[in-house]
């Protein structure tokens, strides 16, 4: 795992070429060195793959108490909420850029709905934290106009559903205003919000937008499920030139976990590698991570070598991670919190089976949620989504049972 | 003549109670008395009519007229079961009381209390609303309102049973039996209950998600609200909705509705399908300060304008969109004027009666002429959702200073001692009932089962559909959609 040593620029993870980050947390640089080993095809069975330290980053995002070896991140590094981590990315990018602004309902004053902007108003002003009335069409397409004249506005919808509202403006302003003007403007937009299924928030309050955004061309979209990608992305998604959705979800909000103090991007278009293994490559994202990890200790307790892939990145799908796994374990589960129809599982599956047809032993294996409006009923809320022990059942009946 | 009398109230008191044990007036077999029910209520009315023709032949000429009363009220009511068991109650102890202590002495008492029980109960009342309409594009309605003892009567105690269930519903939430999203109707209850009071079933109202009281106004019951904020069986929407998605299609209420301002395009085409259909009532869509910088609203009004739809929106003005106070988010907060060409009428929305009489007023004009907005001037108590404090943007001071002195059921309480409709006494045991109908709903509620697991692939499409869904791993269940 060659490191280099921190430099004075910030550090850009360049996931596919395998070349290293400068960052210490171990996470990344595990990413990077199994991406590294996986390319080589070198044997991952040994037992450092399976040492607790690899799958620590994530385990203090989750809080359980595995043999930490955060400690490795020496440099200090702070401890933090996942919404403090969105805040601190969301801070740091507009003290850089005078030009980045954030649109939203109720982000000024009243410090974001899930305190994400809280205390920019004083910090930055109202002009560049706008608290809109409540009108997503509006200031979702103004924030589009105000992109294609050099701003880089931050667009907060206050759940994502609310941006169904401003679906047009997002898929063909935001999404296509690249190409029909024949790359004359570009929009350097980010629209982010919580997203996904919560807490019995009802039909309404628990839409998967990234199944309905991902056919607008033009369109990037990255789902964060730790505070240090969270951090990482929020940077990047603001930096980036095209028209970024940051998809984050209600329940993951008040996750913990230990970043870097040392400023640090991640790569928008990369996946992540949350536990290396041989036998099946799972592949999941957003809140349906830690239901996948959880079952990840059932299965490791019985004895399967599961490889778990946080794609993060939406669109476009990180095809080269995805695609090393996939000839190193030849079977495949996607565990999605997206509908059955038309989700990210849905086109993930059909992308996986076009390129690496040859390496599969047997059918792609996609858990989605049901076909149904969220209920508001717990148990039914439950049954809607898929579950640890679903999940279990699934790898047991790919790889067979032990 | 007091034989006679003795043997007028036996025969009236077999007749009460001899068939259906010591209930007396009380029936317990619903069907057989809805089967019969005419043919009872007219023999007891007869059987009254009867009694009290020869009670007052034989006494007094003064109790005349109050006897007359009585006899108009129970028939005037339209024969509801609740008016002759008052009737007859309160004649049977008048009779007791007359035969066991000499009719003279007792009676003039006993003839005051049913007097006052029953005789102005329909008789008009009228009052002045005390801030005035303010008006657009239209003559305001007269401050002169025409009420009624028990329509004020009806008022304090919905809007109480109201406010005990959202005050329920508060501390529901805080352990945990309500969860996710559940905005509270607090301190709003003049809006929905006046706007009932001008309003008929052939009428739809369609809101936004503060929608419990409004359901139980459009003649949902407090059983069906805390079943549907538990998630159980029997919520009105199964448990399937939570707060947020309340409906009554019998009641003629829409919803209920999550996105903000959505409901407003809906309420234009209810009110379409009524010119459509030609049926002679309106749609009151209801939406918030916050909605109404909602660009579909501006669509809709638009559009109702054009083809003179039946339409009233009513904007509850409850002064802040989250976060948001008024000033902050709308240029012209005169949200009644936004209309533009519509014409618009400003309320105080925490006066029963100014809501009935602009409803009233509105109703009138929608079904001549198109639609209309009302500005519901109003105030929430708690904060937007339980998950705000509500003290993050305004003052406690002005919370507590709207309750002291706008607090629309103080306001009707002033009224009804005022007025002599009720004594201080009669107001607290109409409270204490209404406490314990709440409580009953809610323990009832508690009881409720939740959905069970099939249902959560029913009602996605109609029957017939035969679709099939599987579980999450597309093996181990696998359900033919109803």
């Amino acid at each position: 795992m060659a490191m280099a040593a921190a430099a004075p620029t910030v550090p850009i993870c360049h996931g596919r070429r395998a070349s290293p980050c400068s960052s210490k947390q171990v996470s990344v640089s595990v990413s990077v060195a199994m991406r590294a080993w996986a390319s080589k095809s070198s044997s991952l069975s040994s037992s450092s793959s399976k040492s607790p330290r690899l799958v620590a980053a994530h385990a203090t995002a989750v809080a359980t108490k595995e043999a930490a070896s955060t400690t490795s991140s020496s440099q200090g590094g702070h401890e933090l909420l996942m919404f403090e981590a969105l805040r601190e990315g969301l801070s740091e990018e507009m003290e850089r850029d005078p030009k980045v602004c954030v649109i939203g309902e109720d982000v000024g004053d009243y410090g974001g709905s899930y305190k994400v902007t809280k205390g920019f108003s004083e910090k930055f002003g109202s002009w560049r934290v706008l608290d809109t009335p409540i009108a997503e069409n509006s200031f979702t397409g103004m924030a589009i106009g105000s992109a294609m004249t050099g701003l880089r506005p931050v667009v907060e919808g206050m759940n994502m559903g609310f941006l169904l509202l401003a679906y047009n403006q997002i898929a063909n302003n935001c999404g296509m205003l690249h190409y029909t003007s024949g790359g004359q403007f570009t929009i350097p937009i980010v629209i982010r919000g919580p997203g996904g299924v919560g807490r019995q928030l009802g039909a309404e309050h628990s839409q998967r937008l990234e199944s309905y955004f991902q056919s607008v061309p033009g369109l990037q979209m990255v789902a964060c499920s730790t505070p240090y990608n969270a951090k990482g992305l929020m940077k990047a998604a603001i930096r980036c030139e095209n028209p970024v959705i940051l998809y984050e979800h209600v329940l993951l909000y008040n996750l913990k976990e230990k970043i870097p103090d040392e400023e640090y991007v991640c790569c928008l278009e990369e996946a992540e590698m949350v536990r290396p293994g041989t036998e099946i490559t799972i592949l999941t994202y957003s809140r349906m991570r830690y239901h996948v990890t959880q079952a990840a200790k059932t299965l490791v307790d019985r004895g399967y070598d599961p490889e778990i892939i946080d794609i993060r990145s939406l669109k476009p799908f990180d095809m080269y991670t995805i695609g090393e796994s996939v000839r190193k374990t030849h079977r495949v589960l996607i565990v999605e919190e997206c509908m059955r129809t038309g989700g990210i599982g849905a086109s993930l599956r059909s992308a996986i089976m076009e390129s690496f047809w040859d390496e599969l032993d047997g059918p792609i294996g996609c858990l989605s949620s049901q076909d149904v409006p969220t209920p508001y009923s717990g148990p039914l809320e439950e049954l809607t989504v898929v579950q640890p022990h679903q999940i279990v059942t699934a790898v047991e009946n790919l790889c067979g049972k032990k | 003549m007091a034989k006679r009398m003795q043997g007028i109230m036996e025969s009236i008191q077999t007749l009460c109670s001899g068939d259906h044990g010591n209930e007396g007036f009380m029936q317990d077999d619903e069907d057989e008395e809805e089967e019969n029910g005419v043919g009872r209520l007219t023999s007891w009315a007869e059987l009254l009519g009867f009694g009290l023709a020869v009670f007052s032949e034989a006494i007094a000429p003064q109790l005349q007229c109050f006897c007359d009363r009585t006899l108009g009220f129970a028939v005037g009511q339209g024969g509801s079961r609740e008016a002759w068991i008052k009737a007859v109650a309160m004649a049977m102890s008048l009779v007791r009381k007359a035969v066991k202590k000499g009719w003279v002495g007792a009676l003039a008492p006993a003839a005051r209390v049913m007097s006052q029980a029953l005789s102005t109960a329909s008789e008009p009342i009228t009052l002045d609303i005390p801030v005035p309409f303010k008006a657009h594009k239209v003559e305001t309605p007269s401050v002169t309102v025409e009420t009624s003892a028990q329509e004020l009567t009806n008022f304090f105690k919905t809007m109480f049973i109201m406010r005990r269930m959202e005050i329920a519903a508060d501390s529901l939430y805080k352990s945990k039996f309500i969860r996710g999203f559940c905005h509270l109707y607090d301190g709003q209850e003049a809006v929905c209950v006046g706007m009932e009071a001008a309003l008929n079933d052939k009428d739809c109202i369609i809101t936004a998600y503060r929608d419990h009281c409004t359901h139980l106004g459009r003649g949902g019951s407090v059983l069906e609200v805390f079943a549907e904020l538990m998630g159980r069986k029997d919520g009105c929407s199964l448990g399937k909705g939570g707060s947020m998605h309340m409906y009554n299609k019998k009641g003629g209420f829409y919803g209920g509705n999550g996105i903000v301002g959505a409901q407003t395009p809906l309420g234009a085409g209810l009110a379409f399908a009524q010119k459509y259909l030609k049926v002679e009532g309106v749609t009151l869509a209801m939406y918030g300060d916050g909605a109404a910088n909602q660009g579909q609203l501006f669509e809709a009004m638009n559009i109702s304008a054009l083809w003179n739809l039946p339409v009233i929106y009513v904007c509850e003005n409850n002064h802040y969109g989250m976060g948001t106070a008024e000033w902050r988010s709308a240029k012209s907060p005169e949200y009644y004027k936004r209309g533009d060409y519509i014409p618009g009428l400003k309320v105080d929305g925490m006066d029963c009666l100014a809501v009935k009489q602009a409803v009233k007023y509105a109703k009138e004009y929608a079904l001549q002429n198109g639609p209309m907005v009302l500005e519901m001037d109003t105030y929430r108590y708690h904060g937007h959702s339980m998950s705000d404090p509500g003290s993050t943007y305004r003052t406690r001071d002005e919370i507590s200073g709207v309750r002291q002195e706008r607090d629309p059921i103080e306001r009707i309480r002033k009224l009804l001692l005022s007025n002599n409709i009720a004594t201080v006494a009669e107001l607290k045991t109409m409270e204490k009932e209404a406490k314990k109908e709440v409580e009953d709903a809610l323990s009832k509620a508690k009881e409720s089962p939740s959905p069970d697991s099939d249902e959560l692939f029913t009602h996605v499409y109609r029957k017939g559909y035969g679709a099939k869904a599987y579980g999450a791993d597309r093996k181990e269940v696998v359900v033919k959609l109803p």
